[in-house]
């Protein structure tokens, strides 16, 4: 029925020396994405079509998550952080994505009635 | 007193919250979470006595079919403002707000919430949001229905009321969100020691996943609000064909917040329902983590759902097919939550106090509530029942007669804790009935009036029509009878009532054991947790000096 | 109230820290719950932007040649010089709270200040730009008018082209995406202020850097929502 498990207890008191990031950590982070900035504007220069906001995003996925994991310290803290972060981006690409989706959709539906209203002047 | 040092983890005699700091700044800059709780509940009754007064007026209106005891225009601004107020100001904030804040903390052991200030915050912006709707009433209303929808709203014509009423959406908005955030942070990381998840009370699992689609949900609301001031005001395109914009993506937004935004008002409600069903069946809830899960549940898939208010919005035929088999889905862990209720009270020893009258009547009118969603979220019966009485009535039925019925069963439940009073239970009793009758007499004849054809948001009618809304004011004026009398004894037992025990019924949850009400800190030391639903360990002493911990039992 | 008394100190109880507050038991308790705020903050906000990101989806998927074609009105080369800004300025915050849980601070206060002047850089840049489509009628959804001049500026590429239907639209949701964004720049740059004031006051420490670190998580979302808008508005 109801558990009696005690929580995971809170980080210590008074005592606890934080961790602190190293420098090269830091300094190694800011350098991809430096490389990163310069690799989105060079595959923009190449024409892929439809391809390129494609990569685009993706340069810019990997960016964001060098920067949540590092420079945030998403990955030396706390599964549960991630958890909450990883929750809003997916319900943003949910909102996103469907919503583009469905727009695109019904499309042909208000052409069709831009049509008719011309045919009709 | 020696009540007070029974069975308390309080000192004798220590000031009340009520007491400690005088004067009307030491309530306005507040951080205490109970005087924050306290200040809520009193705008929310102010909010739903306003939403009250708009909605009797338009049932009198509606006596006659050829309406006429207001202008139509008029009937137009005041079925908006209804809506508006009670959403935003009443139904979505209330439990949360008014009861959570109260309880919260008390139920984990704590002082006060993670963020005492930021809760003083959210409290501010909901006075500011409140006053703004006020304002929307000032400048002459609205008449666009409380959801807002362009390209008609957002024309010059409407004047400065619908400026008014999205930034009003706004400012409510942020207010929910850092509650939810508020809530969360506290649930995650301020519980005591000896309470696992699994030991929490189901209210704050209610409350912890109404604080997920608080903090997800809103966010989308704020942003339409500003693009819809913004399109008004810059003629920005987005929403307004004329200028180049999808009138269809402002629905999308509008519904993605607004779907999660009916869990937010559900969720603490069933958060209720769980706690009084088991303390006063006098047995431990059933299915203790079905229910934790459920909630959790509905949370996350009522994202999945929104399009259930747009099947004739002209969104495509592979949205409407998603949503509505989708929405089928939502209502499987809603009817876990129900069938474990039932279990609790089998075999239990039910005492039909106040409190658990309203939620005896939450569990028929939420069965009927929930049953008609289905009618609507199936997309071939949504089509001719939309924007029909059938949608008033439904949504009346899970918003009002769940919410609000829940709501009252909490405020009363707790009332004792807050106060300092028990309200007197004849006259509890009497209301939770008239309100149980008065609400079905007025929207049972809607389904019927609906399924006929007869559309929402209209202030005439044809004729045939007119039984069914003559019946519906009839109750209307029942119903407000009892939330009168409510919200009127429990006012008298301010004055009158006589001063509760720290534990008058016999409750295992943590709040029952500080003071009623608690000190200005709530807890001398932090209690340790126990199983929330067992109450084998509490005796009855008196009806005076409530339940205490019988002698060798551990808290 | 856990205020210390005499008889306290007198059994040997450390004082309460001067920041821990009132309804916490412990220090790290404090941090820990702090922490975990401003994420579910941080998670608001990806919403909020998210329905702006979904409002350019909308529109890009309708009108992809609109956005092809407006992209030109945008200076990359000023874009990428403030996406650098913000990845330097992120470096600098998340320096800062290395420098406050080290203890070093005076390299706290150096990179609190550079931060709060690579975001100036950001807006100052930000500023050019608006105020050189305004000047010339490239403004948001009606009000869009664009002069001859801007565009006979415009590059080889498309000067020639006929403008797409819905350039107001397109503005609408530049402005509306780059100012939104510019408003959260400003609005850190007031909190980066506030801590150089407490830095300087000699508040942060290992013992207490929570502010310095909730405000650099801040931070560096908003560079990494500009991580996104700068290829969807200047590249792509």
């Amino acid at each position: 029925m109801t558990d009696r498990t005690a929580p995971t207890a809170g980080p210590p008191g008074a005592g606890h020396r934080p961790h602190a990031l190293p420098a090269r950590v830091l300094l190694g982070t800011a350098a991809a994405l430096f490389v990163l900035t310069a690799a989105t504007v060079a595959t923009s220069r190449v024409e892929m079509g439809a391809f390129n906001v494609v990569a685009a995003l993706s340069i810019a996925g990997l960016k964001a998550s060098l920067v949540a994991l590092f420079f945030m310290h998403l990955r030396y803290q706390g599964r549960f952080k991630a958890v909450v972060f990883a929750t809003s981006v997916f319900f943003a690409v949910l909102l996103v994505g469907f919503v583009v989706f469905d727009t695109t959709q019904y499309q042909p539906d208000i052409r069709a009635q831009a049509a008719r209203t011309r045919a009709k002047r | 007193m020696t009540t007070a040092a029974a069975g308390t983890a309080q000192g004798p005699a220590a000031e009340s919250y009520l007491h400690h700091g005088r004067g009307l700044r030491s309530w306005l800059f507040t951080v205490d979470h109970k005087r924050i709780g306290i200040m809520y509940l009193a705008l929310i009754a102010a909010a739903l006595f306003l939403g009250g007064v708009f909605a009797m007026v338009l049932r009198m209106n509606l006596w006659w079919h050829g309406g006429g005891l207001v202008s139509n225009d008029a009937y137009n601004k005041l079925f908006t403002l209804h809506g508006a107020v009670m959403v935003f100001l009443f139904v979505i904030p209330g439990i949360p707000a008014a009861l959570g804040n109260f309880v919260l903390p008390l139920q984990l052991g704590a002082k006060d919430v993670a963020f005492p200030r930021v809760n003083l915050l959210s409290f501010w912006l909901y006075s500011l949001g409140s006053a703004l709707f006020v304002a929307v009433l000032v400048v002459g209303g609205v008449d666009t229905g409380w959801t807002l929808y362009p390209p008609y709203s957002l024309e010059g014509a409407r004047g400065l009321g619908i400026l008014l009423a999205l930034a009003a959406l706004f400012v409510v908005g942020f207010s929910s969100i850092l509650t939810g955030l508020n809530f969360i942070a506290t649930i995650h990381t301020m519980r005591p020691p000896g309470m696992g998840w699994f030991g929490l009370p189901l209210f704050l699992w209610a409350l912890y996943a109404t604080g997920i689609i608080q903090i997800v949900a809103t966010p989308v609301l704020g942003i339409t609000a500003a693009m819809g001031f913004l399109e008004r005001l810059f003629h920005l395109g987005l929403f307004m064909p004329e200028y180049g914009g999808d009138p269809v993506l402002f629905q999308h937004f509008f519904w993605f917040y607004s779907h999660p935004a009916v869990y937010i008002m559900i969720l603490p409600a069933m958060g209720i329902v769980s706690e009084v069903v088991s303390v006063f069946s006098r047995k431990p809830i059933f299915g203790y983590r079905f229910i934790a899960m459920s909630s959790i549940a509905i949370a996350v898939i009522g994202f999945f759902v929104w399009g259930h208010h747009m099947f004739v919005s002209g969104q495509s035929k592979w949205a409407s097919l998603v949503f509505s088999f989708l929405t089928m889905l939502v209502a499987v862990p809603s009817a876990i939550k129900t069938f474990n209720w039932l279990a609790t009270m089998y075999k239990g020893a039910i005492v039909l106090k106040t409190p658990m009258i309203y939620v005896l009547s939450f569990f028929a009118i939420f069965g009927i509530g929930g049953l008609t969603g289905l009618f609507l979220g199936s997309l071939a019966t949504d089509i001719p029942l939309h924007d029909t009485y059938f949608v008033v009535a439904h949504f009346h039925f899970v918003m009002v007669g769940s919410v609000l019925t829940a709501f009252l069963a909490g405020l009363h439940y707790w009332w004792p804790k807050m106060t300092g009073r028990m309200y007197g239970e004849t006259t509890g009793r009497l209301s939770a009935l008239l309100v149980l009758v008065g609400f079905n007499v007025t929207f049972i004849p809607q389904f019927f009036a609906g399924v006929a054809g007869m559309p929402r948001r209209y202030a005439t009618y044809a004729a045939v029509f007119q039984t069914n809304n003559r019946v519906s004011t009839v109750g209307s004026f029942i119903l407000a009878a009892g939330l009168c009398l409510a919200v009127g004894g429990l006012l008298a037992s301010l004055a009158r009532g006589r001063r509760a025990p720290a534990n008058p019924w016999g409750a295992a949850s943590l709040e029952w054991s500080a003071a009623s009400p608690p000190s200005h800190h709530n807890f001398d030391r932090t209690p340790t947790a126990g199983d929330p639903y067992d109450f084998s360990g509490l005796r009855l002493v008196s009806e005076e000096a409530g339940y205490v911990r019988a002698a060798g039992e551990a808290p | 109230m856990s205020t210390p008394s005499g008889g306290e100190a007198a059994r040997g109880v450390a004082p309460r820290p001067r920041f821990l507050a009132e309804h916490f038991e412990s220090m790290g308790a404090q941090l820990d719950t702090s922490t975990m705020g401003i994420w579910l903050f941080l998670a608001s906000e990806v919403l909020f932007f998210g329905g702006l990101f979904t409002a350019y989806g909308v529109y890009r998927a309708n009108h992809p040649e609109l956005f092809r074609y407006a992209q030109y009105f945008l200076d990359w080369r000023l874009g990428a010089l403030n996406t650098l800004a913000l990845i330097a300025s992120s470096l600098s915050a998340a320096w800062s709270v290395r420098c406050a849980q080290l203890g070093q601070r005076k390299g706290l206060l150096a990179a609190l200040a550079v931060t709060f002047a690579l975001a100036g850089v950001f807006m100052g840049v930000k500023y050019l730009e608006y105020s050189h489509k305004l000047h010339h009628g490239v403004a948001w959804g009606a009000s869009y008018r664009a002069s001859e001049e801007i565009l006979r500026s415009l590059p080889e590429a498309v000067r020639g082209l006929p403008v797409p239907d819905h350039m107001g639209t397109f503005f609408s949701v530049y402005y509306l995406m780059t100012g939104l964004h510019g408003i959260h720049v400003l609005v850190g740059m007031g909190l980066y202020l506030w801590l150089i004031r407490r830095a300087r006051l000699g508040h942060f420490g290992p013992g207490y850097y929570g502010p310095v670190d909730a405000v650099a998580l801040y931070w560096h979302l908003v560079d990494m929502i500009w991580i996104f808008l700068f290829p969807l508005f200047y590249l792509v």
